[in-house]
């Protein structure tokens, strides 16, 4: 092994840690309004709601990505309207590639965040209400606060399913080198050309690493915060 | 000046409860399931009733005719909850100051500094809640929701999940504000230790009613209250001023208008109100003034009461001076003495009865 990694192999796992770290910090405050509307409010169509919300979790990916590929296509229904109107595309472009990933990502980090909003004493967003606190105040300084562990498991659950993201992300926005190729999709590349087995490995071994290092250090933050807010 | 007219269903338990008091510490007292924490809950607006209308001062919070539903956020009531409700992830100092900032320099009439010193709080600032004992935490929790500038500070049975030695703890520091601050205080509880101790008002609850409302010497003396207010608590209590000390005998005399009392030395000054509590049964009756006694107490009453139940042991009720006095003693000596209405009495009163406990300042 003359060296540890190739110059192409840098690109792909530049785009893939681009693509899941983008899906994160784009689907954060939805996945937060989320949370808290299934933890906290009670109104008709719920369960239906939540349900929705968890699709992307039961459906098989290529369903989604296919169903994404009809929607957000250049002449989908939501798409041509984003582009013609916006000059955003999503599809084939590395964005899309973020889009489906925070899409299949978005039930892990809503349920994580949820249950650590349901585990917050309700009775101390009451107290601080009586302090002189709105509702948006409560949320911020109490609920937001106390809910962190949550949020940084989700984040890293969503993160991890980002970089492994394959049957959504192949559908809606192909396999382009330098574009929309993450490292899942480079490593099923590597697979099917003859002599690809070398660069499939060394592919194989990042994603291992960058795996681990994901968990070290979720739990790490996690550990910081339940030491900041002991429960 | 609080007034509460208010109406609630909760499920099956049927709220409806009307007083109005105007008092320093206004005692809302009742077993667990009198529809305390429901009328408290009304006040601080943390749950609507079904109808009708909660004043404090010329301020309306709530009224349903007049479709007034002040939020929490902006009644300015103090609120302290059982279990303090301190926010596990802000030092103490972080606490305190939640409420404070959220208030316009207009609104403010208790500096921090002032909270900390009174509460004593200086050595606890820099710590979380979690390394606090539970003492501690109900004391930063007071200092929170004064920092707050309330208008008037609710109280949610503020002791009942302390120890002994934390009650008497926080009980000396609500004893403080009442004595410094001013600020007026509703204090919920089902302790009769603790009702007579702080309360000049007390409001009486029971099954979502209420039974009596009135100054505490009187409401909590009644014998007719006694299923909601409870028989073995039986006692009386007489506000009084200090008249002397003597040193030699380590005693106190304190006056009221129907005679003196002697007590253990207090810590007060000549001409300071006391306040004191005395127990049923630690009082005997005479018909003659006895002589050559041990007992120094002998006050001088009228039989207005005497119970009417079953058993060994009957409550008589005598008035001295404008304090009525319960007095626990047997059938026998009832029948063998002759006490019925109208007749005139001695009350023997042993002075070590009077504990540190059953003295406070008024």
């Amino acid at each position: 092994m003359t060296q540890l990694l190739a110059p192409e192999d840098l690109g792909i796992l530049a785009l893939s840690l681009r693509v899941a770290i983008v899906s994160v910090v784009a689907s954060l405050a939805p996945a937060i309004a989320v949370a808290y509307v299934l933890a906290r409010c009670r109104f008709p169509g719920r369960t239906l709601f939540d349900a929705v919300v968890h699709l992307p979790l039961v459906l098989p990916p290529v369903v989604v990505g296919y169903a994404l590929l009809m929607l957000l296509g250049r002449h989908g229904p939501v798409g041509s309207v984003l582009h013609d109107w916006f000059g955003i595309v999503f599809a084939f472009r590395w964005t899309g590639a973020a889009l489906a990933s925070a899409i299949m990502g978005f039930p892990l980090m809503v349920r994580a965040i949820r249950l650590s909003i349901e585990a917050v004493d309700r009775r101390l967003e009451t107290a601080a209400r009586t302090l002189g606190a709105s509702r948006t105040r409560v949320f911020a300084t109490v609920t937001l606060p106390l809910a962190l562990p949550g949020i940084v498991t989700g984040s890293l659950l969503s993160f991890a399913r980002g970089l492994g993201e394959f049957g959504a992300t192949i559908t809606f926005v192909s396999n382009i080198p330098g574009e929309t190729q993450t490292l899942p999709l480079a490593i099923y590349t590597f697979t099917q050309v003859p002599g690809g087995d070398a660069s499939a490995l060394r592919l194989s071994l990042i994603a291992v690493v960058l795996s681990v290092a994901a968990l070290v250090i979720s739990e790490w933050l996690t550990r910081r915060a339940a030491r900041a807010s002991p429960a | 000046m609080i007034e509460v007219d208010i109406e609630q269903r909760l499920g099956t338990f049927d709220l409806r409860v009307a007083f109005q008091a105007d008092a320093p510490v206004l005692g809302l007292f009742g077993r667990s399931g009198a529809g305390k924490s429901s009328v408290i809950n009304a006040i601080a607006g943390t749950s609507s009733p079904a109808r009708g209308r909660i004043r404090i001062g010329d301020t309306t919070l709530f009224d349903t005719r007049a479709r007034i539903d002040v939020p929490p956020e902006k009644r300015r009531i103090g609120y302290v909850f059982q279990d303090a409700l301190l926010f596990p992830h802000l030092t103490v100092e972080r606490n305190l100051l939640y409420g404070h900032r959220l208030r316009s320099t207009g609104e403010r009439f208790i500096e921090p500094t002032r909270v900390v010193q009174l509460l004593g709080l200086q050595h606890l600032l820099l710590r979380r809640p979690a390394n606090l004992s539970g003492g501690e935490k109900q004391r930063v929790a007071i200092g929170r929701a004064l920092l707050a500038q309330p208008r008037i500070l609710l109280m949610d049975e503020p002791l009942a999940s302390l120890d002994v030695p934390r009650k008497t703890e926080v009980l000396d520091y609500i004893e403080r504000l009442r004595r410094e601050l001013g600020i007026p205080i509703v204090y919920v509880s089902h302790s009769v230790p603790e009702i007579t101790r702080l309360a000049d008002t007390v409001v009486v609850l029971s099954e979502g009613r209420c039974l009596a409302c009135g100054p505490v010497e009187e409401v909590m003396g009644r014998l007719d209250l006694r299923p909601a207010t409870g028989r073995y608590e039986a006692g009386a209590l007489i506000d009084a001023r200090v008249v002397a000390h003597d040193d030699a005998d380590q005693l106190t005399t304190l006056r009221f208008d129907g005679g003196e009392l002697v007590v253990p030395r207090l810590e007060a000054v000549p001409g300071e109100r006391v306040r004191t509590r005395i127990r049923a049964r630690d009082v005997s009756l005479a018909l003659h003034r006895p002589e050559s006694l041990s007992i120094l107490n002998v006050l001088r009453g009228t039989v207005v009461a005497v119970s009417d139940e079953e058993g060994a042991v009957v409550d008589v009720q005598l008035r001295v001076g404008g304090a009525i006095v319960t007095v626990r003693i047997t059938r026998r000596s009832r029948n063998e003495l002759g006490i019925v209405e109208g007749v005139e009495v001695y009350a023997l009163i042993k002075a070590v009865s009077f504990d540190q406990r059953s003295v406070g300042y008024a």
